[in-house]
């Protein structure tokens, strides 16, 4: 980031958030639907992007965060009759709860050591959805009936499985963690996370305490994805364990790369190109996710650092 | 009357750009008037539209393809007699990847995209669970071909009917009188360590202590497992039969280790033939499973008493004696569940034309159409057998067979009562509003 004034930054993010809103006036159903679901995986994204894009770490085991907050939220709801409020924060806490004790382990290897270690965890968690399926719902999963997901505020109530409501609310939680991502990116500790990245040695040599600021990274980013998790559950209505398999640890990979590691607006960006490829050249071809391969080889050969990244490289520096 | 403002007088009038336009427009419009009328009348003879969650891609790809093959001979089949209420029926499919989070949105996409009159079609379980919410907010009937318990559960919504194939607690039920009666008393059960497996799991004791046997073990296979032979010790030397439902690319192995470990001195083998689903039961390493039994919802070969319906209806899905694609004898179909395809459409037909249904601001009509129906005859329009449909649990019961593998092929021994496999509804979707 170079000659970044704040206020342009912050402008930038504050229109694409209102263009946002104002998409929700002027979507296609289906489409005002879609932009809702990617608008919340989009925060999973994020989560990840703070940990791989400005820290460095490569965790494949982020599908465990994703759904600590998924059954977090879900499980209270079904089980324990809370209220979306309430079951939104348990699946935070849940999310943050774990990434704390997963990065106090997962902390203390790096590099392919980290990726391994986080994906095995990961993969002990989805195991552990399955074994308690009497909980859980195992591979089936459960459904969280319409009449528990709506938000009594006061006199006033918000169903969220109304559109409209849905699609602000994911609107809500994807605008907080933008601006709470750009807010630490722009920070004291979002440079000391750049810098772990770029020289860990000289970061640790310039006193800087590497492992705490890489444990608060961890557990930042697992409350965003769990946040996101949360979300899913509670606006989408289902809580499944496919939501923790390997697959779920990739596509927050995939959509970071794609959109932009270490910006900001790469994660949207990144799941709305794969989810709209996916979404239209399914309708013509069973071999969709072929040409879903093909797009992402040649963003490859010609935009290596994501789009975003590539726009920044080459035109736009000052993106955060 | 005077023409004070020269309305009449054309000499003085002037046409703006907004005048011409709006008369342009009227005259257009009465121009099309008749092409109007047209489209009005289409409108009720348009087709039918049924979005088909097709599992193309995924885990599921090879039911899929079967499901639909034969839904598209059902659609044939059923254009070719009129249609449904005279209407012509269009399929129009979305892959969903085997997976519920695409699978709600196929569901969406067909409800506000493609505007489909219904949803149909989906087989695994976890799709349809993850995709029966977006079809009660979008209020679309959400018709399942799936076998899984959830449906008559009442954990799902009112939208979601499953009323051309048995559930498995139903199956499962069926089955405990012919195991205890034929092939043991002391039942050990192998299954997968997740839902499928812990449905046979819950429901097989109780039904079987109910006909006098017992199961003595029951081993659970974690889904990851590739050997199985460290866990064939377990089972107990006393055990008369082994209950099997082993699902995946797994099977062949098992099979092989289970035949290396008794060799020539077996229990009796039961199991459900969703383990070999499109898999040839003449495939290497499966010749252990002659003389064992299976589950078969409707059988997979052609069998000498079979009726002239489920004739018709093998033919007109274009599968041979043996179960395979005509023409094909390696493209081994999935013959146990597909024709829940068949029936289910000719169920939404009957559903449709009882609730005189016209387009989507019909469906709540056609739900509370479904719900009243009762019964199902066995004919061509339902060939595996007569039904009866709970319109409260949104399920129907049926009969089973159970078959035996003898000479390379599945030969029907038993035919279930359709009163085996009938259990105390769970709840009652009825009492949901639509």
């Amino acid at each position: 980031m170079r000659n970044a004034s704040p206020a342009k930054t912050y402008a930038l993010h504050i229109s694409v958030i209102a263009l946002l809103f104002a998409l929700n006036f002027v979507l296609p159903d289906y489409h005002q639907g879609l932009f809702a679901r990617i608008m919340a995986l989009a925060v999973f994204a994020m989560g990840y992007n703070l940990l791989f894009g400005y820290v460095g770490l490569l965790s494949l085991g982020h599908a465990m965060f994703f759904s600590a907050g998924l059954y977090g939220a879900g499980l209270t709801v079904y089980h324990l009759g809370w209220g979306v409020p309430e079951a939104f924060v348990a699946g935070v806490a849940c999310g943050a709860l774990l990434a704390l004790v997963i990065g106090l382990l997962a902390l203390r290897t790096s590099g392919v050591a980290f990726m391994i270690v986080t994906m095995m965890f990961a993969q002990v968690f989805y195991l552990l959805i399955l074994y308690f399926a009497a909980w859980t719902g195992g591979d089936q999963g459960l459904v969280i009936q319409q009449a528990s997901r709506v938000i009594a505020i006061g006199g006033a109530s918000f169903d969220l499985t109304d559109p409209t409501v849905r699609y602000m609310s994911a609107l809500a939680l994807f605008s907080i963690i933008l601006l709470v991502t750009l807010a630490v990116v722009c920070s004291r500790f979002g440079r000391v996370l750049v810098a772990i990245r770029e020289n860990e040695e000289r970061t640790k040599m310039l006193g800087y305490d590497t492992v705490a600021n890489k444990l608060t990274a961890v557990v930042a980013s697992g409350a965003i994805c769990a946040a996101s998790g949360a979300a899913y559950a509670l606006l989408f209505g289902y809580v499944g364990s496919s939501f923790a398999s390997v697959q779920y640890s990739i596509l927050p990979l995939l959509w970071v790369l794609l959109g932009g590691a270490a910006t900001t607006l790469g994660p949207l960006i990144g799941t709305l190109f794969m989810y709209y490829v996916t979404d239209i050249t399914s309708g013509f071809t069973s071999a969709y996710l072929l040409i879903v391969g093909v797009a992402l080889i040649l963003l490859v050969l010609f935009f290596p650092k994501g789009i975003l990244g590539s726009i920044r490289e080459r035109w736009l520096r000052w993106l955060p | 009357m005077a023409d004070k403002n020269g309305f009449f007088d054309l000499s003085k009038m002037t046409l703006s750009r907004r005048t011409a336009l709006k008369g342009m427009a009227a005259g257009a419009g009465l121009a099309l008037a008749p092409g109007f009328v047209r489209y009005s009348q289409a409108q009720s003879s348009a087709p039918i539209r049924i979005g088909f969650q097709s599992h193309r891609t995924g885990i599921g790809a090879a039911y899929g393809r079967w499901y639909e093959k034969t839904s598209a001979a059902a659609v044939k089949a059923i254009n070719d007699a009129g249609g449904i209420g005279g209407r012509k029926v269009e399929l129009v499919i979305e892959d969903d990847g085997t997976d519920p989070a695409r699978g709600a949105e196929v569901v969406n996409k067909f409800a506000k995209q493609h505007k489909t009159d219904i949803v149909f079609g989906t087989l695994f379980s976890h799709v349809v669970i993850g995709s029966a919410p977006a079809a009660g907010e979008n209020k679309i009937p959400y018709f399942v071909v799936s076998e899984g318990h959830h449906v008559a559960s009442t954990k799902l919504n009112r939208y979601v009917f499953q009323p051309g194939i048995t559930d498995v607690k139903s199956q499962i039920q069926s089955m405990a009188p012919w195991i205890a009666a034929n092939a043991g008393k002391k039942v050990t059960q192998i299954f997968p360590d997740f839902a499928f497996g812990y449905d046979h799991r819950d429901y097989l004791p109780p039904a079987l202590k109910a006909q006098g046997a017992d199961v003595i073990a029951q081993i659970a296979i974690p889904p990851t497992e590739s050997s199985f032979t460290k866990y064939f010790p377990q089972i107990p030397a006393e055990t008369e039969v082994i209950y099997h439902v082993m699902v995946g690319p797994a099977v062949l192995t098992f099979v092989k280790e289970l035949g290396e470990f008794y060799g020539s001195q077996r229990p009796q083998l039961f199991g459900f033939i969703d383990s070999l689903e499109a898999v040839d039961i003449n495939s290497p390493g499966l010749e252990f499973l002659d003389g064992s039994h299976f589950w078969e919802g409707s059988p997979r070969y052609a069998q000498p008493d079979d009726s002239a319906a489920q004739k018709a209806y093998r033919a007109a899905v274009g599968i041979d004696d043996n179960g395979a694609a005509v023409g094909d004898p390696k493209d081994v179909s999935t013959a146990a569940h597909m024709f829940g395809c068949w029936e289910t459409l000719y169920v939404v037909k009957k559903a449709m034309e009882d609730a005189g249904y016209k387009g989507p601001e019909d469906r709540a009509k056609l739900v509370e159409a479904t719900e009243a129906l009762k019964e199902f005859a066995e004919g061509p329009e339902h060939p595996q057998g007569p039904k009866t449909f709970n319109g409260k649990i949104h399920q129907c019961f049926g009969i089973q067979n159970i078959s035996k593998v003898e000479g390379g092929k599945l030969k029907v021994v038993h035919k279930t009562k359709l009163e085996d496999g009938l259990y105390e509804p769970e709840g009652d979707y009825t009492t949901q509003a639509l």
